[in-house]
């Protein structure tokens, strides 16, 4: 008996060393997109430098001027962020960036979290009140079409009327963006068990509460992750937006803000400010991704 | 066996689907029916015969039209309540991120069973499934026979009174089919549990059954009920025993006549 059960399991399990090979490769495939675009990048201003400007062959110009002031070459973006952020200070750009960029981060976090838990619970309201749903959903709609820039500005004048600091305006427009896909994406997952997985609660009298956190909730958790993993770009891009009109002088907002006014002068640490922007948002998402692995086992985690 | 109280007891029952609306559907059509303590009862038929509708009220997960359903003497309602009964589906239906014992544990959790006395029944039961050493794997590391054996121990941790199962070897091939079903017997006979089963393969219906309730479709109705004599315990042998192919041919007449009949109506 025991044989017939050992041949008739099916070994879902990877051994380590495949898990591995994986992972290699991933980064491997991550590396070979990186070096064609630096590539892409460093083949159009020779190009453009070859042609002053022009499609080969044409006298049509081309869509961007390849000199030095409008794409610089990718070492001197490095090498801005190793030279000081002014002339006289000590600090260099990339510790500058790197600091601006974790002050960004603690707003967005903040907002991330909130804005989460604010569409979790949305979505656990539609999913036990089909009248709360098609009443409120319309509006959670409408909230994400409303252009940022112009909530942005009143959220802040509210904020300094009632005299909060000023961080916590930037943490509501991150968390104003969060909030909807984590709320659509939590009401699928909630829905997505089998009519027998919820007969079976019903065959053992289980109350909804116990319906909610041992079946709907787990039966979510693939389709919430998904969600987080937008957000948690959106909630960077929500503190950045927001921290323009709120004064904040120490997050990526007013950084990028002041190097594209010095844009000529110096449109390296431009360059550099949108790489550091970027890489943040990558990072929070990997680490919504690392929780996501010790909370989800591989075989139920939606496709990536 | 009559002058036992039955387990089940179905009296009149009409269940009507979409009533008032242009697409009404009689599932079933008045329906009487008892089913006594230690039995095992199938209920066969083509499919739209209503019998996983009649095994649904039984289960109270869904309400009958007309007519009353009662479960160790209480309504179907009440007995649901009070949790008196186990069901298994044709597809397993285990939660895929608990483990086979977490998943055999839910009922016990819903019921709120000390953590000690969970444990212990779900090692009791895995027992009885044969699949104690597979505690701790997920439902997908195991093949479909095994999954419903997983199932089965699920329905069966509360020891309920009543077993009812939709289909449960439906989604299988036929050698696990088989035996999957020299195993149910095994483990009804040690756990004196009634059961009602639901299947459309006269064969099984035969081979399990002390009793088959022959349905016919469009409105869903009993047209015969089968004893089935055959001796117990019924090993792999049964299959080949002229006893055997007397009742599989008696009930496959019961189908085939109601087929005549509505075919000439």
């Amino acid at each position: 008996m025991a044989v017939a059960q050992a041949l008739e399991l099916e070994i879902a399990e990877k051994p380590e060393n495949q898990r591995w090979r994986l992972a290699l490769r991933r980064a491997l495939a991550f590396l070979a997109v990186l070096l064609v675009l630096c590539a892409l990048w460093e083949g159009y201003k020779a190009l453009g430098a070859a042609t002053q400007d022009k499609v080969p062959f044409t006298s049509l110009s081309l869509p961007v001027r390849a000199d030095d002031k409008s794409m610089p070459h990718l070492w001197s973006i490095v090498g801005a962020l190793f030279k000081p952020v002014q002339r006289g200070k000590e600090e260099i750009l990339l510790v500058f960036l790197l600091r601006a960029a974790l002050f960004t981060w603690r707003e967005a976090a903040v907002g991330f979290v909130i804005g989460s838990l604010i569409g979790f619970a949305l979505g656990v309201v539609f999913v036990h009140s089909a009248l709360l749903e098609r009443g409120l959903m319309p509006y959670v709609v409408a909230s994400q079409t409303v252009p940022l820039l112009a909530i942005a500005p009143m959220v802040v004048i509210w904020g300094s009327r009632l005299n909060w600091p000023a961080w916590i305006a930037v943490t509501i427009i991150s968390a104003y963006l969060t909030f909807f896909p984590v709320t659509i994406n939590t009401l699928r997952g909630l829905n997505s068990p089998e009519p027998t997985a919820r007969e079976l609660m019903r065959s053992y009298a289980a109350s909804n509460w116990q319906v909610l956190w041992k079946l709907r909730v787990p039966a979510a958790l693939p389709y919430i992750f998904t969600a987080l993993k937008i957000s948690a770009t959106t909630s960077v891009i929500g503190a950045i937006i927001g921290e323009l009109p709120s004064g904040i002088g120490d997050g990526l907002g007013r950084a990028l803000l002041t190097f594209s006014y010095y844009y000529i002068t110096g449109p390296e640490k431009l360059y550099a400010a949108i790489i550091v922007a970027a890489l943040l948002g990558i990072v929070f998402t990997f680490v919504i991704i690392q929780a996501e692995r010790l909370t989800v086992p591989a075989q139920r985690r939606l496709a990536e | 066996m009559d002058n036992q109280l039955p387990v089940v007891s179905i009296r009149d029952v009409t269940k009507v689907y979409n009533a008032g609306g242009g697409d009404r559907v009689k599932a079933l059509d008045t329906i009487t029916l008892d089913i006594y303590p230690g039995e095992f009862v199938s209920l066969l038929g083509p499919s739209g015969c209503g019998k996983s509708t009649l095994l649904r009220l039984i289960g109270d997960l869904i309400a009958p039209s007309t007519g009353t359903v009662l479960v160790n003497g209480k309504s179907a309602h009440q007995a649901r309540l009070g949790r008196e009964y186990g069901m298994v589906f044709q597809q397993a239906t285990l939660y895929d991120w608990r483990t086979v014992g977490k998943n055999v544990q839910l009922p016990l959790e819903v019921m709120n069973y000390p953590r000690g006395q969970r444990e212990a029944r779900t090692q009791k039961m895995l027992r009885l499934v044969q699949l104690e050493e597979f505690d701790r794997h997920y439902p997908w590391q195991l093949s479909g026979g095994m999954q419903q054996r997983v199932a089965i121990a699920r329905a069966l941790a509360i020891e309920p009174a009543l077993l009812l199962m939709d289909e449960p070897f439906g989604a299988l091939d036929e050698m696990t089919r088989e035996r999957m079903q020299m195993e149910l017997l095994s483990i009804w006979s040690q756990t004196k549990t009634t059961v009602v089963f639901v299947t459309h393969s006269i064969p099984e219906a035969v081979f399990l059954s002390s009793r088959v309730v022959v349905m016919s479709a469009r409105p869903g109705r009993i047209t015969g009920i089968i004893d089935i004599d055959l001796p117990r315990p019924r090993v792999f042998e049964t299959r080949e025993n002229s006893r055997f192919f007397e009742k599989l041919t008696e009930v496959r007449e019961r189908l085939r006549h109601d087929e005549v009949k509505v075919a000439s109506s």
